[in-house]
């Protein structure tokens, strides 16, 4: 049955159809959706809902949610995220598995309220101080929403990690029909490191401190190893028309959707463009993209900030093809017809370029 | 034989790292005894600050978390709401409780958070090297504040007691010390009250436990405790702050 | 009913911080020049008959290095 849902909305229900019975955060738009549905859903469900003081509280109640076992979420936005680093580092250090959403608004400092995709670094590269990665899941559409909702529950527990969902102000209100998965019981699973009250086994201590050089640096292997799992266990992206394609456009999210747009209006004119939408942004799917770019002359990274996902494109591709970049800031979208201008500029430059080798 | 004073059962067998004559220790094994006393060692969890206690969880012999400074009411909240019927504690320096960690404490507190927290207080930052801590008192010499705490540029002290007991959702709170042994009497009832507040489920509780930093007050042991008595102690008025209940 | 004790201490525990030397209301316990293997002195108790039990000095111990055994005699 397919229900017609808002974005953030369907996050929140997603979540309890996981079998999370906790969440904790603070208010900050655009994701303000998220917290007041699982106000009402999650108290209904037996569940825990709470608004904390802050985003700083509302990361550190999830560690010790987390660590209790529990399946357990938060989210936020912008500078909201930027409070949770310190945390998130701590819950990647800790290995406790959380799910954390941003509904990414425009920046730096307050910004704006509008959508954006500066996040991007912030996500990717861990975001918090130390050596550690978190996966990072980018929806691009209610039912995304739903399902990478629902599945960053799964990797977090499996790898015993925080899992990010990163979507934008956009997505978070779009209304789309979307079928819900089954609803899980909220079992807390097999968690025999959880701190739960020692009784009858030796005691559990959940901790990121090692003050022995060595033992830190056993930890971090560990860490990294797990890591490197996840690199190999973890990739996804969607294809789009890239067999033939030879501007080959990279876009996440809400300006994914866009470039397909884009991509579909060039085709009507002859020009062979396609398009790979990376699902996880870390690990970023290289292989997934290596071999999308079978008849690829260049490659067009469009984002919603000033160029952050681009530095991973020209590193899979590693200056084998020319990598060009369009990008809106500010909390506007990309249109597809600026987005199909600069397709055509590309046409001319590399045309001209082969005229200049010639 | 009819009394034995020895190691309580939650505590590990291992040698602490503090300093000699650091006050902490009392505290540890106050905690640990208040735990077998009320039979909950195997349904207890326990917080761990950023500060000299941080390696509180290699002490007791109990489940433990660490948490980032200040943070502690905010993980044993998240505890607490999954496990409502485990006891959850945290135990805290003035740096991390009434510095960094002001707001959680405080809405902590205010929530009515059915945890209990044990404040140590010892007017310095012991962990990083003896800085001015929100605690530290007026004219004291710290790393920080080398000609004494200039309450022109650097303020008042807080007393943290006196102003969480203003808020509704704290149930109990006390302010003890442990210069000598009456006083670690009464400082164990204080603690032994706020963990039965919790079991009862009667709301938030905390002991804030007036204590030594003989290290970084520049001061013997035996000196220190003398300090506390007669500086400490009339800025920080012992007594039993907040009893809503009259457990 | 007259009280009697027996005070032990654990010398490998010991920091030599002498807050029970302090505590002790019949003055039982000095400083020793022993040296535990972390390099504290250690402390120990003369005229060990006029202990009560009282267990002030456990009370003070931060470290657990004291074990404290009393009786009631009649
Ligand atoms: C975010 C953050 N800021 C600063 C520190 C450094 N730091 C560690 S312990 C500490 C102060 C501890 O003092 P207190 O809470 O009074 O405890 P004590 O060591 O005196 O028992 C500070 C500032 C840190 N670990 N994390
Ligand atoms: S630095 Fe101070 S608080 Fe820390 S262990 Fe030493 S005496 Fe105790
Ligand atoms: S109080 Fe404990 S650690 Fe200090 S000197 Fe006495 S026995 Fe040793």
């Amino acid at each position: 049955m397919r229900t017609l849902m808002k974005g953030n909305e369907a996050i929140g229900e997603a979540a309890v159809r996981a079998g999370c019975r906790c969440f904790f955060g603070y208010p900050i738009t655009p994701q303000n959706e998220i917290p007041e549905y699982l106000s009402g859903r999650l108290p209904e469900a037996g569940g825990v809902f709470l608004q904390a003081e802050s985003e700083i509280a509302a990361i550190n109640m999830v560690f010790g949610a987390a660590g209790a076992g529990a399946r357990v979420m938060t989210s936020s936005s912008g500078p909201g995220i930027s409070l949770k680093q310190e945390g998130i580092s701590f819950l990647a250090g800790a290995e406790l598995p959380c799910v954390i959403v941003n509904i990414m608004r425009g920046g730096p400092g307050l910004g704006s309220i509008q959508p954006g995709q500066a996040d991007y670094f912030q996500a990717t590269r861990g975001g918090g101080h130390g050596d550690y990665r978190t996966i990072v899941l980018a929806p691009c559409s209610v039912q995304e929403m739903v399902d990478f909702t629902y599945w960053a529950f799964e990797l977090a527990d499996r790898y015993r990690s925080p899992v990010l969902v990163l979507a934008d102000g956009v997505l978070g209100q779009l209304m789309e029909p979307v079928t819900l998965p089954p609803e899980l019981k909220p079992d807390n699973g097999n968690k025999p490191w959880a701190t739960t009250g020692c009784r009858g086994r030796k005691r559990n201590v959940i901790k990121s401190l090692y003050l022995n050089p060595e033992e830190l640096e056993a930890h971090n292997k560990k860490l990294q190893e797990k890591f490197g799992l996840m690199q190999r266990e973890v990739n996804r992206a969607e294809k789009y028309r890239v067999e033939d394609a030879e501007t080959v456009l990279v876009a996440f999210g809400i300006s994914a959707r866009i470039s397909m747009a884009a991509v579909e209006a060039v085709r009507e004119e002859g020009i062979k463009a396609g398009l790979l939408r990376p699902i996880t942004l870390w690990p970023f799917p290289e292989g997934i993209l290596q071999s999308s770019l079978p008849k690829a002359k260049k490659v067009l990274v469009v984002e919603m900030s000033a160029g952050q996902m681009v530095e991973d494109v020209k590193l899979t591709v590693s200056g084998k093809l020319p990598v060009y970049f369009y990008g809106r800031t500010g909390g506007l979208l990309p249109s597809a017809e600026e987005i199909q201008t600069q397709i055509k500029l590309l046409e001319v430059k590399v045309s001209e370029r082969s005229l200049c080798q010639a | 034989m009819n009394a034995v004073f020895a190691r309580p059962r939650a505590m590990t067998e291992q040698k602490t790292h503090y300093c000699p004559g650091c006050t902490h220790g009392i505290i540890h094994r106050m905690v640990a005894e208040v735990i077998d006393e009320l039979g909950i060692r195997e349904d207890t969890v326990g917080v761990a600050p950023v500060g000299c206690a941080v390696f509180l969880y290699n002490y007791l012999d109990i489940d433990m978390q660490e948490s980032a400074h200040g943070r502690a009411p905010a993980v044993a909240t998240g505890i607490k709401r999954v496990l409502p019927d485990r006891i959850v504690f945290t135990y805290q320096g003035d740096g991390d409780l009434a510095s960094i960690g002001t707001a959680e404490i405080i809405h902590a507190a205010a929530r009515g958070e059915n945890i209990t927290t044990v404040f140590v207080n010892n007017a310095i930052y012991g962990m990083t090297g003896g800085q001015m801590a929100p605690t530290t008192l007026p004219g004291q010499f710290t790393s920080t504040s080398k000609a004494g705490r200039n309450t022109q540029s650097a303020g008042f002290p807080i007393r943290v007691s006196e102003m969480l007991a203003t808020l509704e959702g704290a149930t109990y709170i006390s302010r003890v010390s442990v210069h000598n042994p009456a006083h670690v009497i009464r400082a164990k009832k204080a603690l032994l009250k706020a963990f039965t507040v919790q079991k009862q489920g009667l709301g938030f509780s905390m002991v804030e436990v007036l204590s030594t930093c003989p290290t970084n007050w520049g001061l013997k042991p035996t000196e220190a405790l003398a300090w506390l008595e007669e500086k400490m102690i009339p800025y920080y008025p012992l007594d039993e702050v907040k009893n809503r209940l009259e457990v | 009913m007259a009280k009697t004790g027996w005070v032990i201490f654990a010398e490998e525990q010991c920091k030599g911080c002498e807050l029970c030397i302090n505590a002790c209301p019949k003055k039982l316990i000095f400083l020793t020049e022993r040296l535990n293997q972390s390099g504290y002195p250690v402390v120990g108790a003369t005229e060990t008959d006029k202990c009560t039990g009282c267990a002030m000095c456990y009370l003070m111990c931060p470290d657990l290095a004291i074990k404290v055994e009393r009786w009631t005699v009649p």
